[in-house]
């Protein structure tokens, strides 16, 4: 391993050796071929010409097309954003109204039924009412014929039992009775 | 080995090495179509094609593609909105592809065989100087010689405030160094590590191989998180050097 490496490193160490004065010799022998100042002159020349070249077209042309393109899309994204958000709030307003529509349905519904109930109940309660005041009204008029049929069996009872005490006294005393006597004793006895 | 190394060259920074493949004047400038060149016209290619194509539909649903592009507007316009406020969206292109590039050129360098064009301190530093320039100009445009407060901070013991000044000042124009030297170093450093590595992997005979090879592949894809963390690391420097100037801040 260590002879091996020694080995690597010698050979390394001539392969420089032997490049590096392989360099010297087919260089020119001016060294760094970057310092030869005979090249600086057409290297200028066309840098100048390709780079001026270079910056005139992506100036002009290159540039400005990318660059609207990436503005186009920016506005595009912006554009539909906006879009998004305008129809976002006109679904928002939608459900809002649709929702408010709805609870005035149910407020109107509920006052309907109210009104009916109540209407109903109005209608019952005058139809009860003229019921009963016929029911009053017949009552009324029955106990005013039981009154009457009352008044009219009693009287009937006074000539009964003006009678019949007639009939008893002219058999216990044998003569006859005037019937305005008898009615005279009665409505006394009655009157005790 | 040597023999593969004589006609062709393999060394560690060979990978930096700018070509020649179409020889161009301008005005008596050496302007020649290089490696350099052709990966920043790819990078170009590659970052029209993606935003373009991925940007065609305009579609409201993104398709993967736009979404991708999407996702990098997006983050760089973040990144500018924090840093700057939202008036700092003025500034966004220029941010905007100042990351893209730097991404896509780092990116695209760590394609085996392919050319890092970040790898060169000139390239970075002039990315850097650009920056520094567009935001010292934004400040004195925007505050005029009051942007001079920037080096005195508020709430410093007067006797301090000369040391003060010439730190900030210090600090303020080795700016686009640290900028520039931070992007180039990670760039260049990782692609010599990998290049070193893989001359390992090649040179030592078959048993020595799996070493190199396995530190390869993990160092690979710490390469590509450094490649889109400097790239991500250059442009919120930016956006801190911007928000000095606009909003001055500090």
């Amino acid at each position: 391993m260590l002879a091996g490496m020694t080995v690597l490193a010698a050979a390394a160490a001539e392969a420089a050796t032997e490049a590096a004065t392989e360099a010297a010799a087919h260089s020119g022998g001016g060294g760094l071929p970057q310092l030869d100042a005979h090249t600086f002159a057409p290297q200028l020349f066309w840098l100048v010409l390709t780079f001026g070249a270079l910056y005139f077209i992506l100036s002009k042309i290159a540039l400005p097309r990318i660059g609207e393109v990436l503005e186009e899309r920016a506005d595009r994204i912006t554009r539909d954003l906006e879009a998004a958000q305008r129809l976002k709030d006109d679904t928002d307003k939608a459900l809002a109204d649709y929702e408010k529509a709805l609870a005035d349905a149910r407020a109107k519904a509920s006052t309907i039924a109210k009104d009916t109930r109540e209407q109903i109940a109005s209608v019952t309660e005058g139809k009860k009412a003229s019921v009963e005041k016929t029911l009053a009204a017949k009552l009324q008029d029955a106990e005013q014929r039981i009154a009457a049929t009352k008044t009219k069996a009693l009287s009937a009872v006074n000539d009964i039992a003006a009678d019949t005490a007639g009939a008893v006294v002219s058999k216990l005393i044998g003569q006859t009775v005037s019937a305005d006597e008898i009615k005279k004793a009665l409505s006394a006895s009655a009157g005790k | 080995m040597a023999a593969e190394g004589a006609h062709e060259d393999h060394g560690p920074i060979a990978q930096f090495k700018i070509n020649k493949i179409y020889d161009l004047n301008l005005f008596g400038y050496d302007v020649s179509f290089t490696n350099s060149s052709l990966f920043m016209v790819l990078a170009l290619a590659v970052i029209l094609a993606f935003l373009l194509f991925a940007s065609r539909d305009r579609s409201m649903v993104p398709s993967r593609l736009q979404s991708m592009a999407e996702l990098v507007y997006e983050f760089i316009a973040k990144m500018v909105k924090d840093n700057l406020g939202p008036e700092g969206m003025k500034y966004f292109p220029w941010v905007f592809s100042i990351f893209i590039f730097i991404l896509v050129l780092n990116l695209l360098g760590m394609i085996p065989g392919g050319f890092t064009v970040t790898s060169h301190i000139i390239v970075t530093f002039a990315f850097a100087a650009m920056v520094w320039l567009v935001a010292t100009g934004i400040g004195f445009a925007k505050h005029g010689l009051g942007y001079l407060k920037l080096f005195v901070p508020e709430g410093v013991p007067l006797l301090l405030l000369p040391l003060i000044v010439v730190i900030e000042l210090i600090s303020y124009f080795i700016r686009p160094i640290s900028h520039s030297v931070r992007l180039f170093a990670n760039m260049m450093a990782g692609h010599t590590m990998l290049k070193v590595f893989a001359g390992f992997a090649v040179m030592l005979p078959w048993w020595g191989k799996i070493a190199p090879a396995g530190f390869m592949v993990a160092f690979t894809g710490l390469e590509l998180v450094v490649a889109i963390l400097q790239a991500f690391i250059f442009t919120v420097l930016t956006c801190i050097y911007l928000n000095d100037a606009v909003n001055m801040h500090h």
